[in-house]
């Protein structure tokens, strides 16, 4: 193996003593709970809803379940959309604050993080506050006498994609903040002067040498989406659950341990693929842990 | 003429402004909405209406026990949970750049996985976990969790600033006569102290916020984010947006803080005492220095 | 190359903010003449450039390309292209893509596209490298395609903003000379700026000199270098030795001038009796003798003498300080520590304006004849 120049070879004590402590905590308690899962979800239960360890093939076929397939369809639909949704209003506002605005460019980039200090819960139940039916806003239409009665903003997919694009925007707008800042202003010029007006230039040009960024925000939107069940809780009030959701119902008043872990099965899987594919597509890793 | 293309440039600067102000109105509306309704005289379910201004909810707050303990419990997870992630990141981060061993993609591979995770997988599967082997699920679960994916973020920043590091910094301490320890507390560690910061900043911050993970592992123990989520099934009472009000009042103010100039400026001013006081030690017994003219 | 001003840059001012940069530019380039435009960072030469190529606006003042004003126009719709500093080729498309980008634009049909890529490629010899990307070539290749890139469109003007800079010593002249052989071939009107004097010295059949915004002066090399028209512009081209003092006699296009040492001689033209003037004085025109010499008064004494090769320079000092420096094919050293009078044939020196108020000064107090 070739060193690096600040490396040194070394079996003795101080790498081991550096080294193992975080090594055993992340096989502790990041890689044995995932096989825990695996094993799980081959498991079934008792009348006592107590895991045995019969194995089974059960919970997957399980999975098959029809109003199960339905809440898969339309987690992935909600989390497609939001990503869609955060990509498209996200790419042209880190574009400016990136660039047109260059000068401000801390304090802008700083008033996206700010409104994260408080806590998510509480600003999606902000989203409620404003959105209900006795919410400020239905009160405010009323009163203008835009409607007669309160429209029903909430409990429906919608409000859940608006919640789940909400509370990861962020997480769209750094990764291309990051990967915008990062283009020679030379190569905008270059192209305007080779005869490219804005549009022409924004899509030949500038896109595509922001495409990791790209990626790198849509695997951070759209993977926390399939799983944030509070979210759906909230806003979608139990009209629009997502894949989080019926996990969760397992570990709770499904008690069907064996169940929720195939579930999470599936979502690792779709997981592992989508990242993959951003791997493929030359995305690299570090990135993604903005 | 050279108006014209002036005046274009103009109208795109002011779209791009509008548009700006656009997505930071809507970042901000239910902030807006829930340090609105902190003062909302309103006091029947589902405290949506307003009914008049108060200052009520913030003096309730204070009286509201279990509010006050499932954030004082959120604090002490915080903390524990930083010193513990950053202690253990960082060590561990300079080990992986200092030595060469086999497995380092593999170290990596763990590492990435709290990363891109859904957060409801790594709460369950800690929650399988802990069953089994009898952990008493409450603040000992919420640290072994909060750890757990904090982890690989101060690891991260501190790499990060790792990376750009000059190795010749080391040696020339070493070169002057410091051992290794001393260079590592003397030279290494200030280096690293804004990797340090970052990583243990982020680490706070998740911990603070973390619903999902703390959902599946928290036993009886509410945290902050936990007694919100269990407030919001009965209609959250504004002194709940009283606390949050306030929290974000002192984030913005420390943050503030920290970037200002103040405390820099503080800092350099003592140390310039110091140096002055030392340097007037040295002159031959010739002035004492009168301390005080020195502010 | 006609005498046809392609280019016209009329009265053009810019300023960033309270920052005069660009100062009441008047400049004409020729049709099929290769202009650069030359001077130090600050000077104003690249927002110049931008100017014409439209990526800066000038604050008042006219641009004409081919007598139409372009000042309000964006990059897009005049018929110049730029080749930059950097080269910005496009990292994620081929060369030929890239080079091929804007007859794209301009909706150029495909067959016509690939022929004229491809001639243009075999032009800078590049035709082996037309599927690679730009991060497998080297500076000196990426350079080409930058040329080939904006070449290709057939614009009015190339405007050339420092491409040479990041090359290493020899590449670079190498250069030099492939792009002045392009520009004849090509028959287009070249814009070229540079801080390099040898560069522009080299490449260039007029230069203009500026300085702080200014146009100091716009001539083919020759002319810059023995008409300097201004103190900058002798001093800034080549070495030379400068004597300030007053104009006190004027008689055809050789003027007289006081210095502090006394009387000397020059040529000049346009000045008049007590103007405030420098006399420059090229090294390889300056003379000596150990005698002193009719009409001048300057004496001094050898301090050092170097071989370059076959060339001697000599530096004499004189009694107020000032080090005339001397350049002759080798031959015999100036006599050390012994007085050497310093002359010159007046028209080998000229004489520019010099204002200076410290001068004058100095010369009021000092003893002439």
């Amino acid at each position: 193996m070739k060193l690096g120049s600040h490396e040194f070879r070394s079996n003795t004590l101080p790498a081991a003593i550096t080294v193992i402590p975080a090594v055993a905590w992340l096989a502790l308690f990041v890689a044995i709970p995932l096989v825990y899962i695996l094993v799980m979800s081959f498991c079934s239960i008792d009348e006592y809803y107590n895991v045995t360890l019969q194995l089974t093939l059960g919970n997957y076929e399980n999975l098959l379940n029809p109003s199960y397939v339905q809440i898969y369809v339309q987690s992935l639909v909600i989390a497609a959309l939001s990503t869609i949704i955060c990509l498209v209003l996200g790419y042209p506002f880190a574009y400016l604050i990136s660039r047109t605005f260059k000068e401000h460019k801390i304090i802008l980039y700083m008033l996206v993080i700010i409104p994260f200090w408080t806590n998510s819960l509480i600003r999606i139940y902000g989203w409620r506050t404003f959105l209900g039916a006795s919410g400020f806003l239905n009160t405010a239409l009323m009163s203008l006498h835009v409607v007669n009665e309160p429209v029903d903003f909430l409990f429906n997919q919608g409000a859940t994609i608006l919640g789940m694009t909400y509370d990861l925007f962020p997480f769209m707008v750094l990764p291309l903040y990051t990967a915008i800042e990062k283009l020679d202003e030379s190569q905008i010029e270059a192209s305007s002067d080779l005869g490219a007006r804005g549009l022409a230039t924004l899509f030949k040009v500038v896109v595509p040498q922001t495409v990791s960024g790209i990626f790198s925000g849509c695997i951070m939107v759209f993977i926390p989406s399939l799983g944030a069940f509070y979210i759906s809780d909230i806003l979608g009030g139990g009209n629009s659950d997502v894949i989080g959701n019926l996990i969760q119902r397992q570990f709770q008043s499904g008690n069907n341990w064996p169940l929720g872990a195939a579930l999470s099965i599936i979502l690792i899987a779709i997981t592992l693929l989508l990242v993959k594919v951003y791997q493929r597509s030359g995305g690299d890793m570090e990135s993604l842990g903005v | 003429m050279a108006l014209k293309r002036q005046l274009r440039e103009k109208l795109r600067h002011r779209g791009g402004i509008v548009y700006c102000a656009i997505i930071y109105g809507v970042l901000f509306l239910p902030i807006a909405v829930i340090v609105a309704n902190s003062f909302n005289a309103t006091d029947t379910k589902p405290y949506m209406s307003w009914k008049g201004f108060t200052f009520d909810w913030y003096a309730r707050l204070f009286s509201d026990k279990s509010l006050l303990s499932s954030f004082g419990n959120t604090m002490v997870l915080a903390i524990a949970t930083t010193i513990i992630a950053t202690v253990m990141g960082t060590i561990v981060a300079v080990g992986m750049y200092r030595y060469m061993f086999r497995g380092k993609g593999i170290i990596d591979g763990l590492l990435y996985i709290p990363v891109v995770i859904p957060e409801i997988v790594m709460g369950i599967s800690l929650l399988v976990l802990f069953t089994s082997i009898h952990l008493p699920q409450g603040m000992p679960s919420l640290v072994i969790a909060h750890v757990t994916f904090c982890l690989p973020f101060v690891i991260f920043n501190v790499r990060a600033r790792l990376d750009g590091y000059d190795q010749s910094l080391e040696e020339a301490s070493m070169d002057l006569g410091a051992n290794k320890l001393k260079t590592f507390f003397g030279v290494t560690l200030p280096m690293l102290a804004p990797g340090i910061a970052g990583g243990a900043l982020l680490s706070f911050t998740l911990s603070i916020d973390d619903v999902v993970v703390s959902f599946f592992v928290n036993g009886q123990t509410m945290t902050f984010p936990l007694k919100v989520m269990q407030s919001i099934k009965s209609g959250v009472a504004p002194d709940v947006n009283a606390l949050s009000t306030l929290i974000l009042i002192a984030t913005i103010l420390l943050v503030v803080l920290t970037q200002s100039k103040m405390v820099p400026n503080l800092v350099s001013k003592l140390r310039n005492r110091r140096s002055r006081a030392l340097r007037s030690q040295d002159c031959a017994g010739t002035l004492s220095v009168n301390l005080k003219e020195e502010s | 190359m006609s005498a046809e001003p392609i280019v016209q840059i009329r009265d053009i001012n810019k300023f960033y903010g309270d920052n005069h940069v660009v100062r009441d530019l008047n400049l004409d380039v020729l049709e099929g003449e290769f202009l650069t435009i030359l001077g130090s960072s600050g000077s104003g030469k690249t927002t110049t450039l931008r100017m014409v190529g439209g990526f800066e606006q000038p604050t008042s003042g006219e641009i004409l390309l081919g007598g139409e004003n372009v000042a309000d126009r964006e990059p897009y719709e005049r018929d110049v292209n730029t080749v930059f500093q950097s080269y910005a080729l496009f990292p994620h498309m081929t060369i030929f893509d890239n080079v091929a980008y804007g007859l794209k634009m301009r909706r150029v049909p495909k067959d016509d596209i690939v022929k004229r890529v491809t001639d243009i490629l075999a032009l800078v010899q590049l035709t082996a490298f037309e599927g690679r990307r730009p991060s497998q070539l080297s500076g000196g290749q990426m350079q080409r395609v930058a040329i080939a890139r904006a070449l290709v469109n057939h614009p009015k003007v190339l405007l050339l903003d420092e491409p040479l800079g990041a090359l290493d010593l020899k590449l670079r002249k190498q250069m030099q000379l492939e792009l002045k052989r392009l520009q004849r071939k090509l028959n287009i009107t070249f814009l070229y700026v540079t801080h390099d004097q040898e560069e522009a010295l080299t490449m260039s059949d007029r230069i203009g000199i500026m300085h702080d915004g200014v146009l100091e002066q716009v001539g083919v090399p020759k002319d810059i270098y023995e008409e300097p028209a201004n103190r900058f512009v002798a001093t800034f081209i080549g070495e030379t030795n400068l004597f300030d003092g007053v104009v006190n006699a004027v008689g055809g296009d050789i003027a007289r001038l006081t210095i502090e040492s006394g009387t000397v001689l020059g040529r000049c033209s346009g000045l008049k009796v007590g103007e405030m003037a420098s006399v420059s004085v090229r090294p390889e025109r300056m003379r000596f003798s150990t005698m002193p010499v009719d009409g001048f008064s300057i004496e001094g004494i050898a301090r050092e003498q170097v071989y370059v090769g076959s060339v001697l320079k000599s530096m004499v000092e004189l009694p107020n300080g000032q080090e005339v420096r001397l350049e002759r094919l080798a031959s015999d050293p100036l006599p050390a520590d012994g007085p050497v009078y310093l002359y010159w044939d007046p028209l080998d020196a000229r004489v520019v304006q010099s204002p200076d108020q410290a001068v004058y000064s100095a010369l009021q107090t000092a003893t002439f004849i």
